[in-house]
């Protein structure tokens, strides 16, 4: 059951030239989709507070003296947008080749199409160019860290602490780019707070955070997306009554996620849910 | 909360630096010894985060690092979870999270330090700007334990043999005063002419007086009075000071803070230090105002921890004003209750950002905050807040005496022969200043405004906000440094470009990369001239400008900026 929300008044905005209505509190983000405008988006989760930390999703608000992020900033009663000015893509371009020269983009969904779209070039930053790249992290049987392909986005740290799982397992560490997602001291997830629920797993958007199978199967390179199907069941495990999406390829379940817009958990999960499913 | 603190212990020595703050643990479920009363109840510790940053402190300045039993032990007293704590100590220069020698010598290489030659930390560890530009080269060394030590370094090392061993007085503050004692001062006026530790010295000098009349005036009349004037915030910002206070007044939220940054790291400045060591109780009177005119009965002090001399003045001033009822319950029995909390930082110039400072203060990474919300509105402790720097709050004692002073601090450093920090009416033209400084070599520009500000060619530029911000300059945080034709100019931007670097909080991309790129492209372009990575600098500077979430990472290309477009740097 949905719960009803009190009715909320509409308020009108511009976006690119054409005119959106769109509830009170909605972001711009909503109002461009509204609008049917695309804007890419990394750090931004569907369940998550925004951190608006990635700047990938700026756009142009008129009488504002810097870029603003549609995933964060509140919709306003007259507000003027450009999703696709020269500036705005700029900028876009420019953060998409900063993140690609310094990171591993290459299991981050969307990233190609979005650095071909905006004519990204990250090889200009030279060979030399400082990147994160680092040994993946594996420490236990359900889970890889692989922070060479972490963009800091935040979303794992918000889902691990107080906004979902209050296990407080990780967190920022470090300071600018030598920033890190890490435990205290770095010490291995196994002598961590871990619970290995996964909700990290689950909100992580660059692959970053994968399920250990998966991990395996890149490796040996029998990881196939398109062969894979889902099917979303409930969990037996317990009476709350998640839901489960099981990934299948090869008649073998090859991860676990579970859909965000469940009213009541909201995409997370725990440990059994997640990674039990040896016994299913 | 339900918590895992992993099983490292702490020394004994640890523990003490810890319990000698927070007082000993009273369960052991706060880490105490387990008693059998804690076995059949258990208790529920209140969290306090906003103790810290000043328990971090408490190990790392008695024992030199912070170890992993000594963070546990952290967490376990103040309900923390570990991780969060590590991500927030490792967040801070000053702090260790390995073990090292007890005295750490930080020699500073920043722009002042290096316009006087210094190309490399020697023996001790690299460092930005000290605020002690006037003294340039500076170091300044850390020795842990009980107490702590702290020994400030000036002057030319080169004539000495050993030149960060051996101690030497400080010099007086009012050295750093080339107009000390002369007419014309107003807020400088008391530096060098009264004791900075004397209550007594302070109020034969005109001190309280303002307090007295804003007792009379009423907290509106105050806002009234500082927005009549037209002061405008002196931390870089220009941002009106009477609307933020009018605007903070207004909100029926409640607790109100004050917040005083004097955080003062932007390379370059040292006004707010000579303000502190010279005059503190102007600042503790000042605020008291501040407080009294915004409704406020709690204010933070943030002083960097770099300075030791301005924290040890204001302790005295903050401890005496206290026990002498200018501070507390019932200030000058008018029934008015304020108090001060003096705070310091540990190495973050970005805890200077008017969001990160909360951050800072309230115990989680000093990372800037989303605005809106605005501090007026959601601020310390998600509280209506008003953050000033020093010099502003300063500025309201003669706005309530005599109408105000409409000067202006400028902290003079590089090639000059008398710096120091001066006080002028704004709008004077820059070749004034510079007269009164008297430049050493062959002027090739001035350094407006710090790391964050741009050069200038033009003499004939006044000195005001609206003056700088005419010629494409700004006035920052009052930053005056000359160069001469001598000047590595390329050596001289790598080293702004790797303050941003080192400096950025890393949250967001822009900023985090795009200042490592600057600095690689900064570092070729030493190396030889390329199209390429102009435009490469260009286009990473309008991303950072255009889409970083703070000031930091929006201003972080303006001097390699116009250094290009004003002084022809890589031609
Ligand atoms: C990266 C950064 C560092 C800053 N550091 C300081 C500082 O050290 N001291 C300060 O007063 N303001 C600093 N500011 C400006 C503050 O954000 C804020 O504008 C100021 O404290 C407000 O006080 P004012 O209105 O009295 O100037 C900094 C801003 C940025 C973006
Ligand atoms: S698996 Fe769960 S508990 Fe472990 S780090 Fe991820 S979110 Fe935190
Ligand atoms: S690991 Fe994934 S979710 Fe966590 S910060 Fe990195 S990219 Fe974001
Ligand atoms: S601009 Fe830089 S300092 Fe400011 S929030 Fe972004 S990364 Fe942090
Ligand atoms: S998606 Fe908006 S800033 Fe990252």
């Amino acid at each position: 059951m949905i719960p009803l929300q009190p009715p909320r008044r509409l308020i009108d905005v511009e976006v690119d030239g054409e005119a959106v209505r769109v509830p009170e509190g909605s972001t711009v983000l909503d109002a461009c989709r509204t609008a049917g405008k695309d804007i890419p988006t990394l750090c931004y989760g569907d369940t998550l507070t925004p951190k608006n930390a990635c700047r990938v999703c700026v756009v142009e608000v008129e009488g504002s003296r810097t870029l603003a992020p549609a995933c964060s900033r509140k919709a306003e009663a007259g507000m003027v947008v450009g999703t696709d000015t020269a500036r705005a893509r700029h900028s876009r371009k420019v953060v998409l080749e900063l993140l690609a020269s310094s990171t591993d983009l290459s299991t981050t969904p969307m990233a190609k199409e979005w650095m071909a779209d905006y004519g990204a070039d990250p090889a200009r930053f030279g060979e030399e160019a400082a990147t994160v790249a680092q040994p993946p992290k594996v420490d236990n049987d359900l889970y890889v860290r692989d922070y060479g392909k972490c963009i800091l986005c935040y979303k794992c740290v918000d889902a691990c602490g107080e906004q979902w799982q209050n296990s407080f397992a990780i967190s920022v560490a470090g300071r600018g780019f030598d920033a890190t997602i890490s435990t205290e001291f770095d010490v291995a997830l196994t002598d961590s707070a871990c619970v290995y629920c996964g909700n990290c797993v689950e909100v992580c958007p660059t692959g970053a955070l994968s399920f250990k199978t998966e991990f395996d199967m890149r490796a040996e390179g029998t990881w196939d997306e398109s062969e894979q199907t889902t099917t979303t069941t409930i969990c037996s495990y317990c009476g709350v009554g998640c839901n489960l999406t099981l990934h299948v390829q090869d008649n073998k379940i090859v991860k676990v996620t579970s859909p965000h817009d469940n009213p009541v958990t909201h995409g997370n999960l725990c440990i059994k849910g997640r990674f039990g499913y040896g016994y299913v | 909360m339900d918590l895992h603190f992993g099983d490292a212990e702490p020394t004994a020595e640890e523990r003490a630096a810890v319990d000698a703050l927070l007082g000993p643990p009273v369960t052991a479920w706060e880490g105490g010894d387990r008693t059998e009363a804690d076995l059949r109840s258990a208790a529920r510790a209140e969290q306090a985060r906003d103790r810290l940053l000043p328990a971090l402190h408490a190990v790392n300045d008695r024992v030199g690092w912070i170890s992993e039993g000594a963070l546990a032990y952290i967490c376990r007293r103040l309900t923390i979870p570990p991780a969060e704590a590590y991500g927030v100590a490792s967040f801070y220069s000053l702090f260790s999270m390995e073990p090292r020698p007890a005295r750490v010598l930080h020699v500073c290489t920043d722009l002042a330090c290096l316009a006087k030659g210094v190309r490399d930390a020697g023996e001790g560890v690299a460092s930005p700007c000290l605020g002690l530009c006037e003294r340039a080269p500076a170091a300044l060394a850390l020795e842990a334990g009980l107490p702590p030590k702290a020994t400030v370094y000036g002057g030319s090392p080169a004539a000495d043999a050993t030149p960060y061993t051996v101690e030497r007085p400080e010099p007086p503050v009012a050295d750093a005063v080339p107009q000390a004692g002369g007419q014309g001062l107003v807020l400088l006026r008391r530096v060098g002419v009264v004791d900075p530790a004397s209550l007594d010295d302070y109020r034969a000098n005109g001190g309280y007086q303002a307090l007295r009349r804003a007792f009379e005036l009423g907290p509106a009349g105050v806002i009234r009075e500082v927005t009549e004037a037209g002061l405008v915030g002196r931390g870089g910002a220009a941002f009106p000071t009477g609307r933020k206070w009018d605007a903070t007044a207004r909100q029926p939220d409640q607790p109100h803070y004050l917040v005083c940054n004097a955080d003062e790291s932007e390379p370059g400045t040292f006004k707010d230090r000579v303000i502190m060591e010279g005059d503190p109780y102007a600042l503790v009177e000042a605020m008291t105002i501040a407080a009294y005119a915004t409704g406020c009965r709690k204010g933070y002090l943030y002083i960097r921890g770099e300075y030791p001399r301005a924290t040890a003045a204001l302790e005295t001033a903050i401890r005496t004003a206290r026990a002498r009822g200018m501070l507390g319950a019932d200030i000058l029995g008018h029934g008015f209750a304020f108090d001060i909390e003096l705070r310091k930082g540990a190495g973050a110039y970005i805890c200077g950002e008017e969001t990160a400072i909360f951050n800072s203060i309230e115990g989680y990474r000093g990372e800037p905050r989303t605005k809106p919300p605005f501090p007026v509105e959601k601020g310390l402790f998600g509280k209506p807040t008003v953050v000033n720097n020093v010099e502003t709050l300063v500025n309201v004692l003669p706005i309530l005496l005599t109408g105000g002073s409409d000067t202006k601090l400028f902290c003079v450093s590089g090639s000059v022969g008398r710096p120091g920090v001066y006080e002028l009416p704004l709008g004077t033209p820059l070749r004034e200043l510079l007269d009164l400084a008297r430049p050493a070599g062959r002027l090739k520009a001035v350094l407006l405004g710090g790391a964050a500000g741009s050069f200038v060619t033009d003499l004939d530029v006044p000195l005001s906000f609206e003056g700088t911000r005419a010629a494409g300059a700004t006035l920052g945080s009052g930053v005056v440094m000359v160069l001469d034709e001598e000047v590595d100019l390329p050596a001289f931007l790598v080293r702004i470009a790797a303050f941003f670097r080192d400096e950025s909080c890393g949250q967001c991309v822009p900023c985090r990369v795009g200042t490592v790129r600057q600095e690689e492209a900064l570092h070729r372009l030493g190396r030889r001239r390329s199209d390429e990575d102009l435009v490469l600098l260009r286009e990473v500077g309008q991303t950072m400008r255009d889409a970083s979430i703070c000031g930091l990472g929006q201003t972080a290309w303006n001097a390699v900026e116009s250094a290009i477009d004003r002084l022809g740097a890589f031609k």
